[in-house]
């Protein structure tokens, strides 16, 4: 079983199939996770860039984690303090890095299409960790597997996701892996952050944030991502927070449960109040102990796939 | 290592059968009874399957062991060893999807007592020694395998219980067919 890409840069290029051999893969390393050793020896012969040109402490850590936890060698590479400062092209530092026999590249970047760029100039795998507002393909795929952890599978799940939706790349990669694999989303915001023609993706589009609640299996949170803004597209954060944030209340005054979710770093008390966020039905924290497994899954399989494979 | 191959002929060898039904039957009691002999009341040993098809001898040995040893309960686990290949990397087939490992006890001081159903080059026992030494530092680990392949060693492996000896070329494959997968017991080789 593999899969049939050679790099991670998308959900976009993913298959059902693909994802599904992921979230399989994934159970068994979740499983490392919880004994004494948490390592397998499987990667020792690779060595591993994060090559982090945005900031980031979630994610970074986790591929991080991830990459020890698979026996791998890891290199951690900020652009501040390093030759970008000096002007050095994107090409240049990924193969000067290339040369001293590193076999992988984690890269997130600021640049929407950085690393399909990349991808056709080196001979490493790449892993997308985020790139622009275009996608950040793991943190979809392991939103997807905390669905399935609580839920059981993803066919038919009503899933909404709240926010900022525009500047999201969380937002577009969870469309696409959650339309691939037929269930159902709704995107809910205020019009300034919702894009237009955003239904063309197989999503239906919502305003109303307790009308949308009521009708969702899961919720999915998402930051106000204010660095990402050069426009004011809301008048304050307290009355976004007024009329689009979730809290405890509005989530009790469903009969139902909804599974609350969020990519993180959280604006407590803006998108989503403290005590929503520490509530029973919020995965916040699996979401982010089902990184490491995920991102395990990930780069197993693809520093597996061979050049040539068999008919 | 041998993976699973299909009933037709190769390079001119024809399928032949070494055990039947019965015969295997007869092999996993005596098998069954060697480790009695050997552990008596089982305390303070352990029985672990390797998958994927050490599982159906090892379930088949532990019901063996829980009828002649009534009201013992003989601790039994499954491992699985795909992220501790050798050949992760370099082998020409696709990777193989891990299964299931559950060890829910403790192997300190355990005498663990390995159970597969071929053993052919060795790689396979050696990933599982690596991996069952992830799990703590066990006593004594013993082997027991349905079927030596004798002379076709990779590694400094022999097995301390043997259900039959087979010598074949390396061409040649033999396959264990359970009857909970593939509707008979019997051993062959093609």
């Amino acid at each position: 079983m593999s899969l049939s890409v050679k790099h991670l840069l998308g959900i976009k290029d993913l298959t059902a199939g693909d994802i599904d051999l992921i979230l399989r893969t994934a159970d068994n390393f979740k499983d490392v996770l919880q004994r004494p050793i948490k390592k397998v020896p499987t990667l020792r012969d690779t060595t591993i860039v994060n090559l982090f040109y945005e900031n980031s402490t979630r994610t970074r850590i986790s591929f991080e984690l991830a990459e020890k936890r698979l026996s791998a060698d890891t290199i951690n590479f900020t652009a501040s303090g390093s030759s970008v400062s000096k002007g050095e092209t994107l090409i240049d530092t990924v193969n000067n890095i290339l040369s001293m026999k590193v076999d992988m590249v984690v890269m997130r970047h600021s640049a929407s299409g950085a690393p399909h760029f990349l991808s056709k100039y080196i001979n490493a795998s790449i892993v997308n960790a985020g790139d622009g507002i275009n996608e950040h393909p793991t943190q979809a795929l392991l939103d997807a597997y905390s669905i399935r952890e609580k839920l059981g599978s993803l066919k038919g799940k009503k899933i909404a996701i709240f926010g900022d939706i525009m500047h999201s790349r969380v937002a577009l990669s969870n469309i696409y892996l959650l339309t691939k694999m037929d269930a159902e989303v709704i995107v809910c915001g205020p019009p300034t952050l919702i894009p237009k023609h955003i239904e063309r993706l197989g999503v239906k589009v919502s305003y109303d944030v307790k009308k949308t609640l009521a009708w969702c299996d899961v919720a999915n949170v998402l930051r106000i991502q204010l660095e990402r803004q050069n426009k004011p597209l809301f008048s304050t954060l307290r009355e976004y927070s007024l009329y689009y944030g979730i809290n405890k209340q509005m989530l009790d005054s469903l009969n139902k449960e909804v599974v609350i979710m969020h990519p993180g770093p959280i604006n407590r008390g803006v998108e989503l109040s403290s005590d929503a966020a520490d509530s029973k039905n919020s995965v916040i924290l699996d979401q982010v102990q089902n990184g490491v497994a995920v991102r395990m899954a990930v780069l197993y399989l693809l520093a597996g796939k061979k050049d040539e494979m068999p008919a | 290592m041998p993976n699973s191959g299909c009933a037709e002929k190769d390079q001119g060898f024809q399928m032949k059968s070494l055990f039947t039904g019965q015969q295997l039957q007869i092999t996993i009691e005596r098998l069954a009874h060697q480790l009695l002999e050997k552990h008596n009341d089982f305390s303070g040993s352990v029985l672990i399957g390797m998958q994927p098809r050490g599982i159906h001898l090892s379930n088949r040995i532990y019901g063996k062991l829980a009828e002649l040893l009534p009201g013992i309960q003989i601790p039994y686990g499954k491992l699985d060893i795909t992220f501790y290949r050798d050949d992760f990397n370099t082998s020409s087939e696709a990777l193989p999807e891990a299964r299931e490992t559950s060890i829910n006890f403790s192997l300190e001081n355990k005498k663990v007592i390995l159970i597969d159903d071929v053993l052919y080059t060795g790689r396979t026992i050696r990933a599982g020694l690596d991996a069952l030494l992830d799990f703590g530092r066990p006593e004594s680990v013993e082997l027991l395998v349905l079927i030596n392949r004798r002379f076709s060693r990779e590694l400094p492996i022999q097995p301390d219980y043997i259900g039959m000896t087979v010598d074949a070329v390396d061409a040649q494959r033999v396959k264990v067919l359970w009857k909970e997968l593939d509707k008979k017991d019997e051993v062959i080789m093609i």
